[in-house]
Formats: C-alpha cells, structure tokens, sequence
C-alpha cells in the first residue's frame, strides 16, 4: 500500500446538462453549472478552489477558459488531454497535488454540448496518415477491429457483446437521470444499422450533452465536510499506443498496467471491489477492461458479461448509471463513471443503489489507448 | 513517376511516401537490434539505435483484423490491419466485404484521386490461411 493511499478524498460531485442541455447552452455553461452544483455538494466556494484539473474538445488551453469564466485563480492547473480518461487521470494527478501541498482544493471539471451541436464537433482527433487513406469511421472502427480480433481469437459472440448493452440498458431504467431508458433485447442491439462490423449502432455510447465536476481535497480537510468523504485508495495510469495500427495485441489493453498499479497503490485485489464504472464507449469495452483489470481470465469475458453478473442484481455491477451506452456520453465520459461511483458509495442512487464499500472506476482514451483505473472506498484503510 | 528523392536527404515520413508514389513500398529496419519498424521515424522504439535502414517489403502478409463499412450511398469496403511477413504492421483496405482474419492478401500500392497524387495500400485476398 502506498503512502498516497486514503490520503485524499472526493467531498463534492455535480452534473449538469446530462442527456440534452439548456438550449444555447456553451460548453463553458456546463462546466459553471455543474461545478456550482459540486460546491454545494460539499459545502465549499469557489474561493476555496486553487487546483484546477480539465480537459475539452472544445478549448484549445481549456485550463485558461475555465478558470476565468469561473474567476477562479489556481495555483495548480492540468489540462492533461488523454481522451475520454483525462478526468480519471486527473484524480490521480490532484491527489498527489494535495499530498505535495500544491493545492488545498482541486476541482477536476468537463463539459460538452455535443448534441446539441448536432455532432458537429465529435472529435478533434487527426488522425494518423497512414490510417486516413483506408477510410476508418473514427473511432469505431478501430474498436469494431478489436472486437473482432477478440471474436476470432476467443470466439467471443456478437450476442456476448449485445448483453453488455441490454445490461448497460437495464441499470438506465433504474435511473430517471439516464438519456436512454427504453427496453432494449440482444435481438434490438443485432437487428439494428451496421456501423462498422462486427459493431451495429447499439453496440456504440451515446452522443449527448453533459457536464460533470468533483471537488477533491485532502482526507484531514474532508471530514470537516457537509457529505461523507469518498476515499481515494489507488490510482494506476498506463498508455503503449495513439493509433490502433500499432497497439500490440488489439485483445490487451494497458488496462493491465493501470489495474496492477493501482491495486498495488490501494494494497486491494479484484476479490475487494463491490461495483465498477467501466469506460464503454462500445460493448467490447468492458469485456476487455474486465479481463485486462483481473475479474476474469483473458478470453472469458464474454461469458462474464452474458452471465447476468453485470447487470442490475447481478454478482458483479458494472455501469450502474447506465454507462456511456445509455446514461450519457458527450464526447468524453470518465467524469460521469466518477460521480456514479461516488454516488453509489454515499448511499444517494435511489433504485439502483448496490450495496458496497470500495468501487472501481476505469477511464478509457483515444483508440483503446489511454486506460487509468481508480479505487474508491468509503473508509480511507481497509 | 520519378524515382524518389535518396535516403538521409529527406525525413523518414516524407521518404516513405515518395516510395508509396512510385510505386513501391518499403519499410525501415533497425541496424542494431533488427526489428521491422513501421511508420517511419528516425529512432528505433525497441533499443533506441538512430541507425535505420530502408528495406522493400514484398507487399505479402496475413489479415490480422478486419471490419466492413456499409455506407449507405457507396459500395462496402472492409478496412484491414495486416501483418506483413517483413515484421510490421499497417492498415490498408480490401475492395468489399470479404476479408477473413487469418487469409493471406497481398498489398499493392495504389494512387488515390485527388490533387496531392497521393498514393494507399490496395489489399487483394489471396488463397489460404495463416491461421
Ligand atoms: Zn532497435
């Protein structure tokens, strides 16, 4: 077990704008709207903030736009940008902020109106040369080729990787806050539009609005807060490609490395954790994580999602909210899987509230690229 | 076309491309530790070595993944990753839906229409798995 470990907490969480936001609403707006929602949360004002921790599609130096819409002043910004897990990584990179005295408050903050903009910005990314010329539909086609590289070598299904939407489907219908609610079937996610093979429309996240913000400090400071702290237990980074061309073996991701480390920071095994926020921009997303972070043999993890163990009363939650599937994915989502797991751990998700004391929480960037795994827990020591 | 521009007077990028324009396409290889490297760079990211040689790759290699896209107002084509027998792997594209994991293709380099005479990696499926 680290020294970092338990030694910070999250003591405000906010969203705003999940799904489809106020019309006319800036990226910016989001971003104001949920950190405000944060600061009451945890009993704090912006005066109180001096780290600030984001990233955007939107803004070019987003650290910059943000402080001054917010006039706040920080002494410590990071605007890491690693996709969709820039906000897990954040947490990382606050932690050890606060535990090296270069903030008190860290407020680790996104947002986006990418419904609302009809998709227009989805993504910033360039793309690589020797990538652009074949035509691939950024980024699903590159998830679409590790699913079925993870058919072949596996013999994972299409009906396999259709259960992680329907469960993704069963927890949003337990949450009034999720963008898609209807009844879903393995039949619905196989009969709908191809996109790229073997991935149909249903196998792939959302494109809403949303933004999303959490207040971090350190545990001594947080026990003199309005909610019950939420304890920072591991945290683990890793990332070995940009491009799907030159990720090694397209059915292992860092999530290995991410996972490892962060185990080993919080002193827990996979046996510790009672529920998990897995990044599934597409289905085959958790069915890697799972097997990459250590909860089933690689190659099982179509099983495991097929199981019922990951949907809602099943042994092993994952994506209680309803995940960027069917909670809300605009543009980047791993501030979203943080607030749920906090969320969860206070005892505040209504129907879909699993009982609980430590949760996972895995961010996912680029193209399987960036993966950073977070352990939260309700007690700072086990 | 023009033969391209030599080696050393030109970044490894540029190089590649040049090859591709005219026709042929090659990849480096590292003088100290002899992996297959691909894309071009000046350093090897498995020894550090900066001496990198040109080498041509036969165009030979092994589906190693592969998705259709079915636009709805064009023809489908199936983006590959393809393992070539030199060591390295790109992407490139086969012309319709059929390209199993594990058959064996050939890439061919192919100019692309538009005004920067760019050029792409054509993949035929050929007989026979790897697999
Ligand atoms: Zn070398």
């Amino acid at each position: 077990m680290s020294e970092l470990s338990g030694r910070t907490a999250v003591v405000g969480v906010g969203e705003d704008g999940v799904g489809l936001a106020v019309p006319g609403s800036t990226p910016l707006d989001l971003v104001a709207r949920a950190t405000r929602v944060a600061l009451e949360d945890a009993g704090l004002a912006l005066s109180d903030v001096d780290g600030l921790f984001t990233a955007s599609a939107y803004y070019q130096l987003p650290g910059l736009d943000v402080a001054e819409y917010l006039g706040v002043r920080p002494r410590h910004t990071d605007s890491t940008a690693v996709g969709g897990s820039s906000f897990v990584s954040h947490v990382g990179h606050a932690a050890a902020a606060i535990a090296a005295g270069q903030c008190d408050v860290a407020l680790v903050v996104y947002g986006s109106t990418q419904r609302s903009d009809s998709g227009r910005l989805v993504s910033q990314s360039e793309g690589s040369p020797h990538e652009r010329p074949y035509r691939p539909r950024y980024p699903v086609t590159m998830y679409a080729l590790a699913a079925a590289r993870h058919m072949h070598q596996y013999g994972t299904t299409r009906e396999q990787l259709a259960a992680v939407a329907v469960a993704a489907r069963q927890w949003a219908q337990l949450n009034p806050a999720a963008f898609a609610r209807d009844a879903l079937t393995v039949d619905d996610v196989l009969s709908s539009r191809m996109v790229s093979s073997p991935l149909t429309v249903r196998d792939c996240c959302l494109v809403t609005d949303g933004g999303g913000a959490l207040l971090l400090t350190s545990a001594e400071r947080a026990a003199d807060l309005r909610r019950p702290p939420v304890y920072l237990l591991g945290h683990g980074e890793a990332h070995w490609h940009r491009s799907i061309t030159h990720m090694p073996d397209l059915t292992v991701t860092a999530a290995v490395d991410s996972g490892r480390r962060a185990f080993a920071q919080a002193g827990l095994t996979p046996a510790d954790v009672d529920l998990l926020e897995l990044y599934d921009a597409f289905t085959i997303n958790p069915v890697l994580f799972l097997e990459d972070l250590g909860f089933c043999a690689k190659g099982e993890g179509g099983d495991l999602v097929a199981s019922g163990a990951i949907a809602p009363g099943g042994r092993l939650p994952v994506n209680t909210n309803g995940g960027g599937l069917s909670y809300c994915h605009p543009g980047m989502y791993g501030i979203f899987a943080l607030v749920e797991a906090v969320r969860q751990l206070r005892g505040e998700a209504g129907d879909r509230q699993v009982r609980g004391d430590v949760a996972l929480v895995h961010g996912n960037g680029g193209v399987l690229s960036s993966q950073v795994t977070a352990l939260l827990g309700t007690s700072p020591t086990r | 076309m023009a033969d391209p521009t030599p080696a050393g007077d030109i970044g490894p990028s540029r190089y590649y491309f040049e090859a591709l324009r005219a026709g042929r396409l090659v990849h480096q290889r590292c003088e100290r530790c002899s992996s297959a490297l691909f894309p071009p760079r000046v350093l090897c990211p498995v020894c550090s070595a900066d001496a990198l040689r040109w080498e041509p790759s036969a165009g030979a290699g092994t589906v190693y993944s592969a998705s259709t896209l079915t636009p709805r107002d064009e023809d489908p084509y199936t983006v590959v990753l393809v393992d070539l027998d030199e060591g390295f792997r790109v992407m490139s594209v086969v012309e319709g839906t059929s390209a199993p994991l594990g058959a064996r293709v050939r890439l061919t380099p192919q100019p692309v229409d538009g005004p920067a005479g760019d050029a792409r990696l054509v993949a035929v499926v050929e007989g026979g798995t790897d697999e």
